[in-house]
């Protein structure tokens, strides 16, 4: 039964590592970068979310609501600030940008919001169902995490398959110059996945301060490397992968830290990512293009 | 144009030599923005009352208090206090928060300034330099004194304990715990821990805690932590006795913090803000007024510091124009002899290697304050 609560606790950890890591698949699969930006992003909507919620009394559910307004706002004006002008260059000077706005993001929250910790009030009701005679506990936070990640993913899948802007970006991902030709506007497409991959952050963000209730400016940045992670364990670039990884992630984690130790807890899981990716370089369910030459 | 220059420089030099008030430069560092910042924050604002109060009686010492940010980070520390020691700082408040203050502390007893620290409690503060004293209880104290508190006062017999490993201070409280919890008869049923401020998942923390049946948990750790375990705690169904330690207070003052959540907490502190004493109530009248909040622990410690150092100065009969070093021995003499009274404490008296002996206080929060236990 202890086994089974500590299962509960690593999906419910993995699935915010999953939405995280869907925003840094599907911008890596389509723009072909990495937006270390992103964990930021999700910072900037728990603050979004904490202020409308806490200040401004508005149902928690507005609440992200306006936050996935802002980050998509925010996302975009990000993108053609400091993405755009650079979409011909290398891709290395493309992720100094991004680190460099990862960094710019944190300060400007340090200083509009101040680096002392609040405490974000939860979506929903603090609690848990009881299973078993009460000897299982899922917590309502865990519930609700895991059902946004599974119709969040739902969602997302059927757009990407079914809609016809799914398809633009499916194209760009497979070749950019083709889908130019084919007159798709490859700039817009980009933009549009940037506009809903910090969506996603957004409510990534609200969920992850709802089941962690802290808010600092730094609150993003280590589950952002996690669940960076997470999409590489799952093969970046691949929807179901950054699911399967973040999910996978979040077990191994909470494992190792209940069996093996709770000092080494990281330390486990970033070696399971090195025997990984030994195996099988390009990730869980990464698919494997070779490069002609 | 040469003897103008010189007739200036004379000025300045004159005015600098007699214009300037006779006062003991005072500096600290702490972490004023950051994490910890109520911390910091508190230490200056008690420590800046008893120097305007001091300066107000106008007697003959008179302090300059200078405060430099350290964001609870030891390297900052270390440029923040040498930016002090350029002011020509004479006697050093050490640093609020452990980590700095061991890397602050090496460079006093280097540089042979006088250091009394408000609030930072690791052992490494004051081991092996005669010339760093604390105003805290050292961390292996807070820990051998909350293994007693709980086993006299028959809070618990089974007790969980989780702290932080990467962090002196809770590791210091931990392990004298630790050792002396079974003298006292306390059973220790689990044992867990976690790392950096970023570790905010203390689901399998919690879920050992309860399945071993803890019937009281020890958090020897800071507020920010804590909160999470609060909340996680509540979230799980899970309700233990929680027991803090110093660094416990401020979990009231975070914004947007769910003070029901800590109903019932118990801590440890030297201080407590509803004693009826005159002291402690004109002290807390004037925080509040000033800064809009009831004072916390180390708003008190840095209160006291300032006093300490102000009854040690007028018995040791030093003036504002001795050298750091000279003032350094004098107070050494001073500190290791006289008996202090202060609102953290009656009859507080200071050991040769700096570490201060005075009577814990045990808190409750009840409906969102701190209510004294005994």
């Amino acid at each position: 039964m202890i086994f089974l609560n500590y299962f509960i606790s690593g999906i419910s950890l993995g699935s915010i590592y999953a939405i995280i890591a869907l925003g840094y698949t599907m911008v890596y699969g389509i723009a072909k970068m990495l937006n270390f930006a992103h964990g930021d992003v999700i910072m900037v909507g728990g603050y979004i979310c904490f202020y409308a919620v806490a200040r401004y009394g508005m149902n928690p559910f507005l609440g992200v609501a306006v936050a996935v307004v802002g980050c998509t706002l925010l996302g975009i004006i990000v993108e053609r600030l400091a993405y755009k002008p650079l979409r011909q260059a290398p891709s290395l000077a493309v992720l100094i940008t991004a680190i460099g706005m990862s960094y710019f993001l944190q300060n400007t929250a340090l200083l509009l919001w101040s680096s002392n910790p609040k405490v974000f009030p939860s979506i929903i009701e603090r609690g848990s169902f009881k299973l078993f005679d009460g000897r299982l506990s899922v917590s309502h936070v865990t519930v609700l995490t895991i059902a946004s990640c599974l119709v969040i993913m739902g969602v997302l899948t059927l757009f990407i398959s079914k809609t016809r802007l799914g398809k633009a970006m499916r194209a760009c991902s497979e070749d950019k110059g083709a889908a130019q030709l084919m007159g798709i506007n490859v700039n817009a497409t980009i933009s549009m996945t940037f506009a809903i991959g910090s969506g996603l952050a957004a409510i990534a963000g609200a969920l992850l301060c709802s089941a962690y209730p802290t808010l600092m400016p730094t609150t993003g940045s280590l589950p952002g490397i996690k669940a960076f992670t997470a999409a590489v364990f799952g093969g970046i670039g691949s929807v179901p992968g950054a699911f399967l990884g973040g999910l996978m992630l979040g077990v191994i984690e909470i494992f190792a830290k209940a069996y093996i130790s709770s000092q080494l807890s990281d330390a486990v899981v970033f070696a399971v990512l090195i025997v990984v990716l030994l195996v099988k370089p390009s990730g869980l369910l990464g698919r494997n293009i070779q490069e002609k030459v | 144009m040469r003897k103008i220059l010189t007739c200036v420089i004379i000025l300045v030099m004159a005015s600098a030599a007699f214009g300037a008030p006779a006062a003991f430069k005072l500096g600290g560092t702490g972490p004023l923005t950051g994490g910890a910042a109520i911390y910091g924050m508190a230490a200056r604002n008690g420590a800046q009352i008893a120097v305007d109060e001091i300066n107000a009686m106008g007697g003959d010492i008179r302090f300059e208090l200078r405060y430099e940010d350290d964001t609870h980070d030891a390297e900052k520390a270390v440029n923040a206090y040498n930016a002090l020691k350029d002011w020509g700082m004479q006697l050093s408040l050490g640093s609020v928060t452990s980590k700095p203050c061991e890397a602050t502390a090496a460079e006093n007893f280097a540089d042979r300034i006088f250091a009394l620290t408000p609030s930072a409690s690791s052992a490494a503060v004051t081991e092996g330099k005669d010339n760093v004293f604390q105003m805290c209880f050292v961390d292996p104290n807070q820990g051998t004194a909350s293994a007693q508190y709980i086993a006299s006062k028959g809070l618990a017999k089974k007790v969980a304990v989780i702290w932080k490993n990467d962090d002196v201070y809770s590791k210091g409280i931990r392990d004298t715990f630790v050792e002396k919890a079974p003298e006292a008869g306390l059973e220790i049923v689990s044992e867990t821990t976690f790392a950096d401020g970023n570790d905010t998942d203390f689901s399998v923390q919690l879920t050992e805690a309860q399945t071993k049946g803890a019937e009281l948990v020890f958090l020897p750790m800071y507020y920010q932590p804590a909160s999470l375990i609060l909340a996680q705690a509540q979230a799980m169904g899970y309700a233990p006795k929680w027991f803090g330690v110093d660094g416990m207070d401020g979990i009231l003052t975070m914004e947007g913090f769910d003070k029901s959540l800590a109903e019932g907490v118990m801590l440890l502190t030297p201080f407590n803000a509803d004693a009826k004493d005159e002291r402690t109530q004109k002290f807390v009248a004037e925080y509040k007024r000033r800064f809009g909040e009831v004072p916390n622990q180390f708003a008190a410690d840095g209160y006291d510091c300032v006093y300490a150092y102000c009854q040690a100065l007028a018995q040791a009969k030093a003036t504002p124009d001795m050298d750091a070093a000279t003032l350094c021995a004098k107070m050494i003499e001073q500190f290791t002899t006289m008996t202090f009274n202060g609102v953290t404490g009656e009859n507080v008296r200071w050991s040769a290697n700096g570490e201060v002996t005075k009577d814990p206080k045990g808190m409750v929060i009840k409906g969102g304050v701190y209510v004294g236990l005994d």
